[in-house]
């Protein structure tokens, strides 16, 4: 995906820059970029590793295992029809509370095992629609659960409380108040999986298994 | 938003303050626990530097080329009537398929506009509450071998919408 973005970027400057006539400006461009970023990676190390040392303190002292304990009311609501004790909600937990956290490692592998867990769950579930590409054909148009659904959904929606990352930008660029946007961000983040939950919960209502 | 404004002042240090006791009072040996955190912290920047700068230069070379204002030239009767940044369409786009490319616009728009402006503070939030939708998609699906997302897909825009609208007024009430 990348790889097409960053391309057709480099080549629309270079193309358009000839175009213009700018060819000097792009070449500036190029140069001052990359030091900048080099600037901008020496700022954000002293905010990530800061955010990381207190994770750090956080998952010894148990309190990120807490959390993830503490949403369990929250994942019936979300997914009552996942049995108790199955190993996809140990990961869900895992991995909503890594990205409240903005855990971003721990979060991928955590969601990966989350999906592969939920399959799992349709297969023991006998489930045709999953299982549809499995004879003969391949793995051809297999269907997404409503757990997976709801599950990407929410991912999606962003969870992420302390936006570290934005406000190390920030701070580089000038900001007279860098966490200014805690709150509102906070807010606009609960606004967005609120509306994302509400989605779901219509979208998934009155069915007993998929 | 005063409200906001103070509980934006205080999350850090009460987090601090709560992470570090809560440690200390656990018997955690918080100081040497949190050195061995930081380094971690200093790893994921160091791997993260090559990207940066990859991005940083492409959309320099976009900026310095004139494309971003021809773009905005194109957008500005749309955006005017929504009263809408010009730069907020592309980062939108952007943001959908690759966090990392969008990291590269937003530092543009706090380099050309400041963070504290309203296109600043707007991006600021945004980024905050959105997703890259597609490329979470295609990596969890594959995960589960899933071909036929189904509403995922629906849902995912319907909140990154959601987000948007939050941002853009919360962005407005903040300047």
């Amino acid at each position: 995906m990348l790889n097409t973005i960053w391309a057709v970027m480099i080549l629309t400057a270079v193309m358009y820059g000839a175009f213009t006539g700018r060819m000097s400006d792009v070449t500036n461009a190029a140069l001052d970029s990359a030091g900048e970023a080099i600037s901008l990676c020496i700022t954000m190390a002293g905010v990530v590793a800061l955010w990381m040392g207190l994770m750090e303190i956080a998952q010894r002292a148990g309190i990120i295992e807490k959390l993830t304990r503490g949403i369990s009311p929250f994942l019936t609501l979300m997914f009552p029809r996942i049995p108790k004790g199955h190993p996809a909600r140990e990961y869900i937990a895992t991995n909503i509370i890594a990205n409240v956290l903005g855990l971003g490692w721990a979060c991928t592998p955590a969601g990966l095992k989350a999906m592969e867990a939920l399959a799992k769950l349709e297969a023991e579930r006998g489930n045709a629609g999953y299982l549809a590409g499995q004879d003969g054909s391949g793995a051809k148009n297999r269907y997404a659960s409503n757990e997976m659904c709801t599950f990407l959904i929410l991912n999606i929606s962003s969870l992420q409380l302390i936006p570290v990352n934005m406000i190390a930008y920030r701070n580089q660029y000038g900001s007279s108040n860098p966490t200014a946007i805690i709150a509102p961000a906070i807010a606009a983040t609960l606004f967005s999986t609120l509306v994302a939950i509400l989605y779901c919960k219509w979208k998934d209502r009155g069915r007993k298994a998929w | 938003m005063r409200a906001l404004a103070n509980l934006s002042d205080i999350v850090i240090p009460m987090l601090i303050f709560f992470i570090v006791g809560y440690g200390y009072v656990s018997k955690v040996k918080v100081y040497e626990t949190f050195l061995k955190g930081a380094k971690d912290g200093l790893n994921i920047v160091v791997d993260i530097v090559p990207t940066l700068i990859g991005l940083l230069v492409a959309v320099g070379m976009l900026r310095a080329c004139g494309f971003f204002d021809m773009l905005g030239r194109v957008l500005a009767p749309v955006t005017g009537l929504m009263g809408l940044p010009v730069q907020l369409f592309p980062l939108l786009a952007v943001k959908l398929f690759s966090s990392s490319a969008a990291t590269g616009l937003v530092l543009d728009i706090f380099k050309t506009a400041g963070p504290d402006s309203y296109a600043g503070l707007l991006t600021s939030i945004l980024m905050s509450c959105t997703e890259t939708v597609f490329y979470t998609m295609s990596v969890y699906f594959l995960a589960a071998k899933v071909t036929k997302t189904r509403y995922t897909l629906a849902g995912a825009l319907l909140s990154t919408l959601a987000g948007t609208v939050a941002s853009v007024i919360l962005a407005g009430r903040m300047v």
